[in-house]
């Protein structure tokens, strides 16, 4: 049973509000009283996922769901996919332009980041259909 | 050190979070780059930056950054003021650069992100 589920919308190139969903989710975790690093973890993961889908994606969509045992991240873009989804998820791969360095971005860094910080992380794209991720992440009951 | 030393150190201006100054600080994470604020033990740390803009200001929402400080007196916009006192995210300038920023902070005890001096 779901406890609870809420969606997002993203806009592609929208760079003042990109951003906006992930502290939203964090907001809602922080005043359900999760645990403080489960909370930082799943709000890095919104973040990076949401500024790939702002700068590389298209509009699209973050929900969060709060399920028993387990919060679930969906973030799904219409852009134009990742070509290679292997050579993405390495560490320092970033085909960032000039303009997205200077605003903070093009590390390399935002999916492997989302790797680490996740239980569970599943990556479906191609090219010319979009980008959708799949983050779990598992709470604890002791 | 509190933010207040931390403030005379690097002779900066306090932008917002004037109630924040006796915030403890031993780690700085110094980048114009998020990502690797956001991958490293950024929680708590001070983050050094060159870059003004909201996302700056997301970006230590989201790690859990203490305090930011814009080097070579660089000032964000009102917008990204407002952010930052609505996260609670102290907002620095000071005159110095990257380079001479993180000298005066090391000088003084500061380690970097994973706890290395
Ligand atoms: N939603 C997406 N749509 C299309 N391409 C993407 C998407 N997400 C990632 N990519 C591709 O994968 C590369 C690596 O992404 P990653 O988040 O690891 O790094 P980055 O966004 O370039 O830099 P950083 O996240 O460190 O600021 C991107 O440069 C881009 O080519
Ligand atoms: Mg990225």
């Amino acid at each position: 049973m779901t406890a609870f589920i809420k969606s997002f919308s993203i806009k592609k190139r929208d760079f003042v509000r990109a951003g906006e969903a992930s502290i939203n989710v964090q907001n809602i975790l922080k005043s359900l009283n999760m645990d403080h690093k489960l909370i930082r973890r799943i709000a890095i993961c919104g973040y990076e996922g949401e500024m790939n889908a702002v700068m590389h994606g298209g509009d699209g969509i973050l929900t969060v769901e709060i399920d028993t045992g387990r919060i679930i991240l969906d973030i799904a873009d219409n852009g134009d996919g990742i070509e290679n989804i292997e050579l993405a998820m390495q560490k320092g791969y970033s085909t960032a332009t000039e303009e997205h360095r200077e605003m903070g971005f093009g590390a390399g860094m935002g999916l492997p980041n989302m790797k680490v910080n996740s239980d569970m992380l599943s990556v479906e794209s191609e090219k010319g259909k979009g980008t959708h991720l799949h983050m779990e992440f598992y709470v604890s009951t002791d | 050190m509190t933010l207040s030393e931390l403030k005379d150190i690097l002779e900066a201006s306090i932008l917002v979070g004037n109630e924040h100054l006796n915030r403890e600080f031993d780690k700085c994470g110094a980048s114009d780059l998020m990502s690797d604020i956001l991958a490293g033990l950024s929680e708590g740390c001070v983050l050094l930056t060159g870059l003004t803009t909201v996302q700056a200001v997301r970006t230590a929402a989201v790690a859990g950054v203490g305090a930011i400080v814009f080097v070579r007196d660089k000032t964000p916009p009102q917008a990204v003021i407002d952010l930052a006192r609505t996260e609670g995210i102290p907002l620095l300038t000071t005159p110095f650069s990257m380079f001479i920023s993180c000298g005066r902070l090391h000088a003084n005890g500061i380690t970097g992100l994973s706890g290395m001096r």
